[in-house]
């Protein structure tokens, strides 16, 4: 290929570059202009991502050949703010909470931009439709429309005054790189000598392999420094549980399912990319993949692993009183089957980062929810100690359980590793999606019974979850499920199993809700059906079974405060009441347009399973007066960092503006655990609060003063002043300690929870979150399509420690919850891109109200505990609640997708 | 390792064409897309350059769109009714960014199923112009369009415009489009109409094309015939019959099985002659 010269303007410099006019312009940007704030998402325009200006125009940079660029004028987010109002417009984004983690924000902001300079005043059907070519996965789109609507309206960013910074709408402590380019995410940087790194995959879902002459194809291959198998790998087995190891970084002449790593390519980024995967010498034995799990004897000699005979992963069970007897006898009974397929996680920044060697110690910067253990797990697999392997975590382009197992950091890891040379790596869109974790499918039966007078009496539940080719997180799911399955109502008599098995897929893993998103459908699909057998409201119903303080769950754990599920209720009964009456209004007019509104209750315990999981964080002070918290919880866009400045900032007494976050960096910061399970703010923010308690004693002991001292920091002196007098401490003259601190504190904090006995017995979590929501919807009923018109989500949260960043959770998770329910599948091998695996778009979004309970938690921080899962769980089965009121139509499975939900409308009639 | 080359005229482009060899690209839309995770070795005809293919005009008793013309183009472009239906197809395609980028002509040379373009330009009654150092031919849509992802043009061919007849008199159209998201979705089936009409309100012309429910979008030409000198008001959707609908084939994929989308093609052709009738005693836009 002969390069071209071309001569482009970006952010109005001029550039000359010469460059193979193919290229895509995203690439330019990013690899030879270090204009890395233009992200990469799919390479095909489905995510819109890389959304940039060229002539005040929005396009995709990943669809534009730079052959196309002379002198035109690009714009990309490093530039935005030069353009007129686009500063304000940035501010708005912060203000608004309107980045989580941020990967889509600069393509949002762009397109924002495009439609702003031809329509300075846009209503929301204008920015929808701007914004409608960039998908967000976090935020479920309302704070970025809001943001952009109140452009030239602008709001006071809340800087909270000392001790005030619980409950305030602080904007993001990293908020300001997420809006301006600057945040680097896994692909944004690497060293400049780094090498890039190529994962062959199968293309079987189910096969033995063997490899030729791999030294020969490095030889032959300018360029290609090494070609890495499983033979290259000393320890090939990883995976979240210590006895459950069984996953390879490379595979070792078997496949288990399609898109397993079997070869790492490594060299220069052309000569790696110009292998043909027909080149490479692997030959193929295709053997009959076991599809599916749901008959337990149709494994006919597929088994997916030797020592798993019988194909199952993991059991649970939870057993209390004698639920088969008292469904016999029950006054009423509803039960029925349910069914939901794999989900895939789709954050839009694909799995990426790079790993540097340095003597004996390996560095490696990734993105991802869990560097502690992917610290230990890299170790393993590279015959390293934990100690020599540092990890960097990246800013995380939205994770949701999908970045908590291993991805690329073994791959690059042992690469850096052999060659002794820096080795970066990224993944496609398709290969993300083929080889990350998903949601396990699930195939559920139940039967739940309460008397005539509306009291649950018991409910016979047992679940079979496809935990495809790898445990990952099976068991947690096979834990997780009978806990939860009672859904948040007192019922005494619970009989629950649950079994994942393994098949020839993707290996199922966490997902927002750990298997509970699936155990709620069929739990409140029954609710629905027992409140209509006794002729009582959905709602009432709900509110009568309540779980309350003093009551006991289906493990016997007796619930001892904040329990706001009965506040959330009744938060919601004025606008379900209206609802509901004006859908039925609605319906005696309407013809093919039907509306329903449908109710979802939830709960979830905070943090792991019947298990310690401690968090420990840090807070230090150096001679400048520099305050840091050595924060290990990942922020994954949720805004853990802000929240747990805030806390931290609140023990300690000085505003939060003033405290510096270090994130997740294993040579500086203490395991934190992992962000997953709603547990971060509760486990690590109690954490943060007692290391913010921790600091101020000390400094108060400095200073020889009272609990009662007020703090005030004045460049490196700490003033402490109490009614007597106000004492000075040089910080300036301290003795250095640890990273340059001289005073620190520090708080752990590991929720109390027991070991589950045989019959599933005991106290697994120490606090639960509550919630409940409320649907609105419209069926069109000759083409079976529903829109969802309205959400309404009262949560109970303890304490919301920024009420802005609880409520960009309560939107992220309506917009998975909405996804589950009625578009999303993923079918390995045809569904591997965001064009044919559908998540909802800025269009699909009904208009989110929400409603904070603060029920306080006395173990939480300042009475917090998490908000992560919980708006997701309850989505669903509110959306399919409306659906049958609008059309008395029970919706057993999702996606409902129009033609299921038609199939189901015209079996009824309609 | 392939070759770029972005000539300045067509002469050039046809040139090379006759060389052969080459991938044609102007919006990239479709060429990037299938090139995700693999180095790209085309040799690529880039014909952004050829201005004489850009642009929409009027040419006494058709019009003419140029190769290069956008769906944005389309969509910001003044044109009379007989337009609507291609309008809110283009803002169908994608999201605004594919709207700037990718060209109608592009969206007929990639020739799926799901093309949005197709539907709209088989009831504009368009006919696609190729190039070649042979000189040019037109051919009708239908028969540019040869099946799933195959078209009529040959290897040394460019497409270098649209031809789009105008009508008699009043001409009314419309497009709908169902997918199981609102936008970027790809869709399970689409409905395009257009109706001309006589100063009583008699339809003397339609046309009804449907996507997504064949390896090619068809024409339903026995209910075109149907309509023919019906009044152009509410009692027209229930001239659709089932027969009508049998020129479709759909498939069962991912998005819907054939019964659902043969169902919902039905209910579009309705829906769509429902949304031209009001259209037509309102006076308002659909």
């Amino acid at each position: 290929m002969t390069l071209a010269t071309v001569a482009f303007s970006v952010n109005g410099r001029q550039v000359s570059l010469e460059v193979d006019p193919r290229e895509r312009l995203s690439e330019t940007l990013r690899h030879r202009l270090g204009l890395t704030g233009t992200k990469v998402g799919c390479n095909a325009g489905d995510c819109g991502a890389c959304t940039v200006l060229v002539e005040g125009e929005q396009l995709c940079a990943c669809l534009l050949p730079c052959g196309q660029l002379p002198g035109k004028a690009v714009t990309t987010v490093e530039g935005l703010s030069e353009l007129p109002r686009m500063a304000a417009l940035q501010q708005e984004f912060l203000e608004h909470g309107a980045a989580q983690c941020g990967i889509c924000t600069p393509g949002m902001l762009m397109a924002a931009a495009a439609l702003l300079k031809k329509n300075p005043q846009p209503d929301k059907v204008q920015v929808q439709d701007a914004l409608g070519g960039v998908l967000c996965r976090c935020t479920g789109y309302q704070k970025i429309v809001e943001a952009v609507c109140s452009l030239g309206q602008p709001q006071q960013a809340v800087v909270p005054p000392a001790g005030a910074a619980v409950g305030a709408r602080m904007v993001k402590t990293d908020g300001a790189a997420k809006i301006n380019g600057a945040e680097l995410y896994g692909a944004d940087t690497a060293p400049e000598d780094a090498l890039w790194l190529r994962v062959i995959r199968s293309p079987h879902a189910r096969a033995t392999f063997s490899l030729g002459d791999l030294p020969k194809l490095v030889a032959d291959t300018p360029g290609l420094a090494a070609v890495l198998s499983a033979a290259d790998v000393p320890g090939n087995a990883f995976g979240v549980y210590p006895t459950l190891k069984d996953q390879p970084v490379l595979a070792d002449g078997v496949v288990r399912y399609r898109g397993e790593a079997v070869l790492a390519l490594v060299g220069e980024r052309a000569a790696i990319w110009a292998l043909a995967e027909e080149a490479l010498p692997i030959t193929w034995q295709v053997e009959d993949a076991l599809d599916d799990c749901w008959v337990a004897d149709a494994v006919d000699g597929r088994q997916v692993h030797a020592q798993h005979p019988d194909n199952v992963l993991a059991r649970g069970h939870v057993d209390k009183g004698d639920a088969e007897a008292a469904l016999a006898t029950a006054e009423v009974v509803a039960e029925g089957s349910f069914a939901t397929p794999f989900i895939e996680h789709a954050y839009i920044e694909p799995e990426a980062g790079y790993a540097l060697r340095r003597g004996d110690r390996l560095e490696i910067w990734a993105t991802t929810q869990a560097p502690y253990m992917d610290r230990d797990e890299t170790a393993l697999v590279l015959g390293l100690d934990k100690e020599q392997v540092r990890i960097i975590p990246s800013a995380c382009g939205g994770g949701f359980g999908g970045k908590l197992d291993l991805s690329i950091q073994p791959l690059v890891g042992l690469a850096a590793w052999r060659l002794d040379r820096p080795v970066r790596g990224e993944y496609s869109r398709p290969e993300s999606m083929m080889s990350s974790t998903k949601r396990h499918p699930s195939r559920i039966t139940a039967r739940l019974g309460c008397r005539r007078d509306g009291k649950l009496t018991a409910l016979r539940f047992h679940g079979i979850f496809d935990t495809g080719a790898y445990a990952s997180w099976g068991p947690t799911v096979s834990d997780r499920v009978p806990v939860h399955c009672s859904g948040p109502y007192v019922i005494p008599h619970v009989l629950a199993d649950t079994e994942a098995r393994f098949t020839n897929a993707p290996p199922s893993g966490a997902f927002r809700g750990f298997g509970v998103p699936q155990a709620a459908l069929a739990n409140e699909g029954l609710m629905d059906d027992l409140a209509e057998q006794i002729g009582m409201d959905p709602l009432e119903f709900r509110y009568l079974n309540a779980i309350r303080a003093g009551q006991a769950t289906a493990t016997g754990q007796v619930l001892q405060a904040s329990v706001g599920l009965d506040k959330c209720i009744e938060a919601l009964r004025p606008d379900w009441q209206a609802l509901r009456q004006a859908a039925e209004e609605f319906n005696a007019e309407s013809g093919r347009l039907r509306r329903g509104v449908g109710i979802g209750c939830v709960w979830y315990g905070c943090g792991n399973t019947s298990m310690s999981n401690p968090s420990t964080l840090s807070l230090g002070i150096d001679r400048q007066g520099k305050i840091t918290l050595y924060n290990g919880a990942v922020d994954i866009g949720q805004g853990s960092n802000t929240v747990m400045a805030q806390i931290a900032a609140d023990g300690l007494g000085l505003p939060a503006d003033l405290i510096h976050v270090v994130m997740g960096d294993t040579a500086l910061t203490a395991d934190a655990g992992k962000t997953s399970a709603s547990r971060q703010t509760f486990i690590s923010g109690k954490a943060a609060e007692l290391a913010g308690r921790d600091l101020r004693q000390k400094i108060l002991r400095l200073a020889n003063a009272g609990k009662a001292a007020t703090l005030e920091l004045s460049g490196s002196r700490i003033l402490v002043s109490d009614d007597v007098d106000v004492r000075t401490i040089e910080l300036a003259h301290l003795p250095l300690g640890e990273n340059g601190d001289v005073v620190r504190g520090s708080g752990t904090f590991d929720p109390p929870s027991t070991a589950l006995d045989e019959h599933g017995q005991g106290d697994p979590y120490a606090t639960y979150g509550f919630a409940a929501q409320i649907a609105e919807v419209e069926v069109d009923v000759e083409l079976g399509t529903v829109k969802v018109l309205r959400l309404i989500a009262a949560h109970d949260v303890g304490r919301a420690v920024n009420p802005t960043l609880v409520e960009g959770q309560i939107h992220g998770g309506i917009a998975q919850g909405l996804g589950l329910a009625l578009m999303e599948e993923y079918l390995p091998g045809r569904t591997e891109n965001l064009h044919d695996y559908l998540i909802p778009t800025i269009g699909d979004m009904p208009e989110i109200k929400s409603i904070l309970i603060e029920d306080p938690e006395p173990l939480g921080p300042y009475g917090a505990k998490g908000v992560g899962e919980h708006s997701l769980i309850a989505t669903a089965p509110a959306i399919f609640g409306g659906v049958y009121q609008a059309t008395a139509v029970r919706l057993r499975e999702t996606p409902a997708t129009p033609d299921r939900v038609r199939a189901a409308l015209r079996a009824a009639g309609f | 390792m392939g070759s770029y080359l972005r000539p300045q005229r067509l002469e050039e482009a046809v040139g090379a064409l006759a060389d052969g060899g080459y991938t044609v690209l102007a919006g990239g839309t479709d060429f990037y897309p299938a090139r995700v995770g693999r180095a790209i070795d085309d040799q690529v005809l880039d014909i952004t350059a050829l201005d004489e293919l850009r642009g929409i005009a009027e040419l006494g008793d058709r019009y003419r769109i140029g190769a290069l013309t956008t769906w944005s183009d389309v969509i910001a472009a003044p044109l009379p009714p007989m337009f609507d239906g291609l309008k809110l197809a283009a803002r169908e395609v994608g999201g605004v960014q594919i709207q700037n980028a990718g060209t109608l002509c592009g969206n007929l040379c990639n020739a799926s199923p799901a093309a949005d373009g197709v539907p709209p330009l088989l009831t504009l009654a368009a006919e696609v112009e190729l190039s070649s150092q042979a000189g040019s031919r037109c051919l009708p849509l239908a028969d540019f369009i040869l099946g799933n992802r195959r078209t009529a043009r040959r290897p040394d061919e460019l497409v270098t415009a649209l031809y789009l007849p105008k009508p008699a008199g009043a001409a009314c159209s419309d497009f709908v489009k169902l997918g199981a998201r609102k936008y970027l979705v790809i869709s399970i089936v689409m409905v395009a109409s257009l109706l001309e009409h006589d100063d009583a309100g008699r339809i003397t012309t339609a046309r009804l094309a449907v996507g997504s429910c064949a390896a090619t979008a068809h024409r339903l030409s026995a209910l075109e015939e149907a309509l023919l000198g019906k009044p152009l008001d509410s009692g027209l959707p229930s001239v659709v019959t089932a027969a009508h609908l049998s020129p479709l084939s759909p498939i069962d994929d991912v998005r819907g099985s054939a019964e659902y989308r043969m169902e919902a093609a039905a209910q579009l052709v309705r829906r769509s002659l429902e949304r031209l009738a009001r259209q037509s005693q309102t006076g308002a836009a659909v």
